[in-house]
């Protein structure tokens, strides 16, 4: 600065003497033309990449719709319709769709399947659209109410219960008994260890035996006849044993994983080593071992003619194996919240479970919901891997369709992939959009 | 992590000790180690009731360490302190019962970033002090009023400015009806227009008789308003006096040194 630019500026001295009012802000896009110019062209670069990827969508594009609608046979009774086709078969996928839904579930049956669907909707929407009242009441439907009405309707209920180890006769007798064998010592042996942990004893083994209590409504609910038929779980199938395993893998994983989170950052050592070998063990072994595992090494280790429903065992082993990549991801959020929201949470006398569900959880799980919804997508699609112990999921449904000689034709098998693919598409993609929206709706501007 | 439930608080009270009304702090022969580092050294500090006490001393000194002692942020390894009539031990219910009567004011404000100002207010009355939602929103909307921000209470802490942050986090704290505040360095992160915002709001506090403890450089508000200046180096208290004797004449070399650096 030299001295006459000084001297100019003090001699435009300038005194506002009206105010600006707020203006709209500018419109950000000028038509169609405008935003492709910003876009797709703004640079060279840029518009080699917007040319390269109109050339590859002309790559995919035609030959798919040539395949699904141009080639595509519409009509027909059997295999000779699709004989000569160089496109999709539909009538194919018409004359198997509810077996994709329902597998081999019994036709005058299906109702039950229809009516677990229905219940699950019904629950579902409330909880997922933010601006629907009844959040607590939904939560309680869908925890309590759906499972045991969803178990009931889908193998009919009227279970019987042998017992499992004590030497008397089998019978209901003998199960209540054990049943309450095994939740005294599991309380009892929590409570020794909280004690001695310095934790809440008292209270931590007041909510196991809660957990056991509801355990026991549910046993004894499901042992009731409502005069339905049993439908044995091999006879599931299709898109029904797909939904089954993939939501209670997610209803499970997510809390078991925050469980599992809090616990490997826990200051008890018993607690924290527990979660850390139980993560490392299910994140060590692959998912098709452990599926292995349950079918065929589990009997090796059961009683003599005691048999565990498949079904319920890949359930387990797959809820137990999303956990803990669920311990993961929340444990990372649970990292990145910082030491002063602890501290502002202890300092105004909030208690351990109060600091976390009221401040970090909510937290850390808003941070971390990309990776959950990942962990959700993954394990959806990895319910395809029960095939290979004999589960027929929707993929497994439909590859063994193909074994069916009225529909051998060229194209089936592409048909049939095409069709698997766009059903699992539409879930994962429906949970990604989902989660998206929830990212921006919990976001209140405090990313500093 | 330690737990504890609120059926197990109601049934054993924590013994209050009879040393007197008067005094709502006492640390005696109070002392810290990180690790190999010794960090605070033969405390002993006794805060009466209504004092308000300003603790200033360079870096490091350990004035965040103490304070935050006194409400168990941080664990102290030898000594004793007792807070409000009750001594602090391992004992979760009587942290957890100091904790409900000691508010404390951070430099970071901590803000619970995901609840709303007044949801920041509410949680800890509706929660820790069992108080119905409707109450202890009447609550925080008057202590909002009282730091002048009440047309926030909807608002969320990322939308606020640094002082009224603070403000809000004042207002939080008042919400527990604390008996003791401590402060923090509650303005060393603000601009210096956000300064006096919250410093009119702590002098309001010290005339109702609010107990405070404040770790501060504002040297215009120990004049003002605090019964005693603590000077603090290397984990120890060097000095301590009335304000204006203390800045006025320091009498130890290191508290000179430090009150010219500062005033310069
Ligand atoms: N968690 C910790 N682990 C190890 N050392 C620590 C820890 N917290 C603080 N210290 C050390 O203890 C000493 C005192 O810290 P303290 O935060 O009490 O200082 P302070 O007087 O508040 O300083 P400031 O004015 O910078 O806030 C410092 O030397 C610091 O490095
Ligand atoms: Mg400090």
């Amino acid at each position: 600065m030299t001295m006459t630019h000084a001297d100019e500026s003090t001699s435009e001295a300038y005194v506002r003497d009206r105010m600006v009012e707020d203006a709209a802000p500018p419109s950000s896009s000028v038509g169609a033309i405008g935003w492709m110019r910003a876009n797709l062209f703004s640079s060279i670069p840029n518009t080699i990449l917007t040319l390269l990827g109109i050339y590859i969508v002309y790559l995919v594009v035609p030959p798919l719709i040539e395949f699904t609608l141009v080639n595509a046979v519409w009509e027909g009774e059997d295999r000779t319709a699709c004989a000569q086709a160089h496109g999709a078969c539909w009538p194919y996928v018409e004359a198997y769709f509810w077996t994709f839904i329902y597998g081999r579930y019994p036709d005058p049956e299906r109702w039950r399947v229809n009516l677990t669907f229905f219940l699950f909707a019904i629950g579902l929407v409330p909880l997922l659209v933010p601006q629907m009242p009844f959040k607590r009441e939904g939560l309680i439907y869908m925890l309590a109410f759906f499972p045991v009405a969803a178990l009931i309707l889908l193998t009919g209920g009227d279970f019987t219960y042998a017992g499992f180890f004590l030497p008397m006769p089998e019978g209901e007798l003998r199960f209540w008994i054990e049943f309450l064998l095994v939740a005294a010592a599991v309380t009892g042996g929590i409570y020794l260890l909280t004690r001695e942990a310095g934790g809440n004893a008292k209270g931590t083994a007041l909510s196991i035996l809660a957990g056991f209590g509801v355990l026991a409504a549910l046993f004894f609910v499901a042992s009731i006849d409502f005069g339905l038929v049993e439908v044995e779980t091999p006879l599931w199938g299709g898109l029904l044993v797909t939904l089954v395993i993939a939501v209670t893998g997610i209803a499970a994983s997510l809390p078991i994983g925050i469980a599992l989170a809090l616990g490997r950052r826990s200051n008890l050592p018993i607690v924290r080593l527990i979660s850390v070998i139980f993560i490392e063990f299910w994140r060590g072994v692959p998912l098709i071992t452990v599926l292995f595992m349950s079918s065929v090494m589990l009997p090796l280790f059961l009683p003599e003619g005691i048999t565990f429903d498949k079904l319920l065992r890949a359930l387990i082993g797959v809820a137990l194996f999303a956990s803990a990549y669920m311990a993961e991801v929340v444990r990372g959020g649970l990292q990145a919240i910082g030491k002063g929201q602890y501290e502002g949470a202890m300092a105004l006398g909030l208690r351990y479970w109060q600091m976390m569900s009221k401040i970090i959880l909510p937290q850390a799980l808003t941070l971390v919901i990309p990776g959950i919804v990942n962990t959700f997508i993954g394990l959806f699609k990895d319910t395809t891997l029960v095939l290979i112990i004999g589960l027929f999921d929707l993929l497994g449904i439909i590859q063994s369709s193909y074994t069916d000689p009225n529909w051998a034709s060229p194209t089936q098998s592409h048909t049939g992939y095409l069709v698997a693919a766009l059903i699992f598409w539409v879930f994962c993609f429906s949970m990604s959009r989902y989660s998206i929206y929830m990212e921006r709706r919990l976001d209140t501007g405090h990313k500093r | 992590m330690s737990e504890s439930t609120g059926a197990a608080a109601a049934v054993s009270e924590p013994p209050r000790l009879k040393i007197s009304d008067e005094i709502a702090i006492e640390m005696v022969g109070v002392n810290k180690w990180y690790g190999d580092f010794h960090v605070l050294k033969d405390i002993d500090l006794t805060v009466k009731r209504g004092e308000r006490i300003v603790i200033c001393g360079p870096s490091g000194s350990g004035k965040s360490t103490m304070i935050r002692c006194i409400n168990r942020l941080e664990e102290h390894q030898r000594g004793n302190i007792v807070v409000d009539g009750i001594e602090l031990t391992d004992d979760l219910k009587r942290i957890d019962e100091i904790r409900r009567e000691v508010g404390m004011v951070f430099q970071h404000f901590n803000l619970f970033p995901h609840l709303t100002i007044l949801e920041n207010c509410t949680l800890a009355p509706i929660w820790v002090r069992k108080m119905p939602k409707k109450e202890a929103e009447d609550i925080a909307m008057h202590y909002l009023e009282r730091v002048k921000i009440p047309e926030q209470a909807l608002k969320y802490p990322g939308q606020l400015s640094g002082g009224q942050q603070q403000r809000v986090a004042i207002a939080r704290s008042l919400c527990m009806n604390p008996r003791i505040m401590l402060f923090d360095e509650p303005t060393s992160a603000l601009d210096p227009e956000m300064i006096k915002e919250v410093l009119d709001v702590m002098v309001g506090l010290a005339e109702e008789g609010m107990t405070m403890l404040c770790v501060t450089h504002e040297m215009g508000f120990a004049r003002q308003v605090a019964n005693r200046v603590i000077f603090m180096d290397y984990g120890q208290i060097i000095e301590q006096n009335e304000p204006e004797l203390f800045f006025d004449n320091p009498q130890h070399d290191r508290t000179k040194l430090f009150l010219s650096q500062i005033l310069h």
